[in-house]
């Protein structure tokens, strides 16, 4: 197995909650590799551990035991600010609801990631106004949420995740929220995104028709990877 | 980036405008008491330094009886000596060091003018007075040697007693009843106001010494003698000086104490300002309590406010905060906060202080340190209170923080 060369590598990965009897695991040593520019759906019941196994990949939380391996760092024994560090270097997120600062307009959403690059107020902007123009928001910079649709705000998460050009695209059921026209408009950003930028994306969902748009699924059950099938594979 | 943060915690300040003057409000009470208290307090010192000086500056007052500080029954046991010419005379003859010596004997009298009268307090004394006291004449002309020599019926007038029976008109030349006898005014003293226990200083009539005491007092006895130092003498070294004089020239053997007292008006100046000032402090330092009080209820807001945000400082540690900006974040809104209520608190208190100096008429006297003080000190509260929520904030889980509803 490539897990070196692999964007994100998952290595006999074990998350536990809990002591003694009451121990749970969440994951229970999962092997995962994703590769760059890859689109991979995650699917899976509740508590099958994809939430887990995302939050890990987001760097946003870390293995009881097992080695995570993102771009080649070992991203799982950083400690919270070396992570944060790297979230804001190398991955955008994209949540189900949206997560927007309210009264907050688009614009200042967008920048948000920026400012905690210490980028000027100016470069900020500029790059601002291009992601959300690559989303098709153009007009609407000046909005807050309370005055945009949902398809509209996940547009603005969406350009606040790629304003920093991230290597990793983390989005967790980013269409939960919207009807089937604007999941769909959504979900062509998305692979447009994965297809023009090479941004590797990985996806949370429980909708078949949202993971076909990706190339590969994976899904988790008790805290395993139960399938992992590419539409390659399977064609 | 600390300008963003600024106008970011301006802008939260001002999503909830009732909210954040509640909190203020604590801040605002509290340094606007501490401004006031400080700001009146150093007036009122001011107030009674400049009292004092208006009785004359480097002054020693010598009254007949023992002092009252070596206690015991005083003069009860014995009558009280009355001061005389001879100490006054052996006072100008042998004492060095003295700008002014003056005696003065007074009594509250009936002053009448046609149909107007008043009671004002009558001062037999010599022209020496006006030096000793710093008292200036804003016309006509002090008693000459002759007339103070001869108790010729002349007298100098204050305000008060001006503008009650002259009003706009001009005193000088009149003539006025003292008691039963007939006084022609020579001229007009200037104002000097109230002392700090609302004595009008200006109810006054000065008259020569021997007119006073053949025409009014009935007898030759002198209340008090002045001496006002020069300029290289300070009225500690001549105080010594004085008891010396006097204690020869009424005889008094070195077994027996003094029967006089001479009390030095620049120590009781000292002593009553830093009364003052000691009392100031207090005032302040309960006034400064209110302010620890303000600061708990700018932690407790901020904790409202950090748990409120949550989602929100997920959201931040999310896309790539590091705890130290949460934390700056969360505190510099509290400073800002805090802030903002120090100096609505400071205007407010400067207004008080400066309503407060007018009712009481003394000096407005708005100290830049004391202020300064204040915007420092408001600006640590909100530091100090606002620095556990703020850890708090920085301290989240962005997982929990970003499930938080």
């Amino acid at each position: 197995m490539a897990a070196n060369a692999a964007l994100i590598g998952f290595d006999t990965v074990w998350k536990s909650y809990g002591q003694g009897e009451a121990k749970v695991h969440a994951l229970a040593g999962v092997d995962l590799a994703i590769q760059r520019g890859e689109f991979v759906a995650i699917m899976g019941p509740s508590g099958s551990g994809k939430s887990t196994a995302m939050n890990i990949i987001g760097c946003l939380d870390t293995p009881t035991a097992g080695t995570y391996s993102f771009m080649g760092i070992d991203a799982g024994r950083l400690d919270r600010n070396r992570r944060a560090l790297l979230r804001n270097l190398y991955i955008g997120f994209v949540f189900q609801g949206y997560n927007l600062l309210p009264r907050t307009t688009a614009a200042e959403n967008v920048e948000l990631p920026l400012i905690y690059r210490g980028a000027p107020a100016r470069e900020r902007r500029d790059l601002a106004m291009q992601a959300l123009a690559e989303v098709g928001l153009v007009g609407r910079e000046h909005h807050t949420p309370a005055e945009l649709s949902g398809g509209q705000q996940q547009r603005v998460a969406i350009a606040r995740a790629i304003v920093t050009r991230p290597t990793l695209l983390v989005a967790d059921e980013p269409t939960g929220n919207l009807d089937t026209a604007r999941t769909h408009e959504i979900m062509e950003l998305l692979t447009r995104l994965n297809r023009d930028l090479g941004l590797t994306i990985a996806m949370v969902t429980h909708e078949a028709d949202v993971a076909d748009y990706a190339e590969r699924t994976i899904r988790f059950l008790d805290g395993h990877v139960a399938s992992d099938s590419s539409k390659l594979e399977v064609a | 980036m600390i300008w963003e943060t600024v106008r970011l915690s301006l802008r939260s300040i001002r999503r909830n405008v009732l909210r954040s003057f509640l909190t203020l409000l604590g801040i605002v009470i509290g340094v606007a008491a501490v401004i006031a208290m400080l700001t009146i307090g150093s007036g009122t010192t001011a107030k009674v330094k400049s009292d004092i000086a208006k009785l004359g500056s480097n002054l020693l007052v010598v009254r007949p009886g023992r002092p009252a500080s070596t206690g015991g029954p005083g003069g009860l046991d014995q009558a009280v000596r009355p001061l005389a010419d001879k100490d006054v005379a052996a006072l100008v003859a042998h004492l060095t060091g003295a700008r002014a010596i003056a005696p003065a004997s007074q009594k509250q009298v009936r002053v009448i003018f046609g149909t107007e009268s008043l009671t004002s307090g009558v001062t037999g004394t010599d022209s020496a007075y006006l030096d000793a006291r710093d008292w200036k004449l804003v016309s006509g002309r002090p008693f000459s040697d002759s007339e103070t020599r001869s108790g010729t019926g002349v007298c100098l007038i204050g305000e008060t007693v001006r503008q009650q029976f002259f009003g706009a008109g001009e005193p000088d030349g009149e003539i006025i009843r003292v008691n039963r006898t007939s006084c022609k005014i020579i001229g007009l003293l200037e104002p000097k106001g109230y002392t700090g226990f609302g004595q009008d200083q200006d109810n006054v009539v000065l008259m020569p010494l021997a007119a006073y005491q053949r025409r009014i007092a009935g007898n030759r006895d002198i209340d008090n003698i002045y001496v006002a130092a020069d300029d290289r003498t300070p009225t500690t070294e001549l105080q010594p000086r004085v008891e010396d004089i006097l204690r020869d020239t009424r005889r008094i053997t070195p077994d027996r104490e003094d029967d006089f007292s001479i009390r030095d008006m620049t120590q009781i100046a000292d002593a009553m300002a830093s009364a003052t000032t000691t009392m100031t402090g207090m005032l302040g330092a309960v006034a400064g309590v209110s302010l620890l009080v303000g600061g708990i209820g700018i932690m407790n807001i901020m904790l409202v406010s950090v748990t409120e945000r949550t989602r929100e400082i997920g959201i931040r540690l999310a896309i790539g905060a590091h705890e130290k900006h949460i934390l700056i974040q969360f505190l510099v809104e509290a400073t800002v906060l805090s802030l903002l209520g120090g100096i609505i608190g400071i205007l407010i208190g400067l207004a008080l202080a400066g309503l407060a100096s007018a009712a009481l008429t003394i000096p407005f006297a708005p100290s830049p340190a004391v202020i300064l003080l204040a915007v420092g000190f408001s600006a640590l509260i909100g530091m100090v209170f606002g620095f556990f929520p703020a850890l708090r904030g920085a301290r989240l889980d962005p997982i929990d923080a970003l499930r938080h509803e």
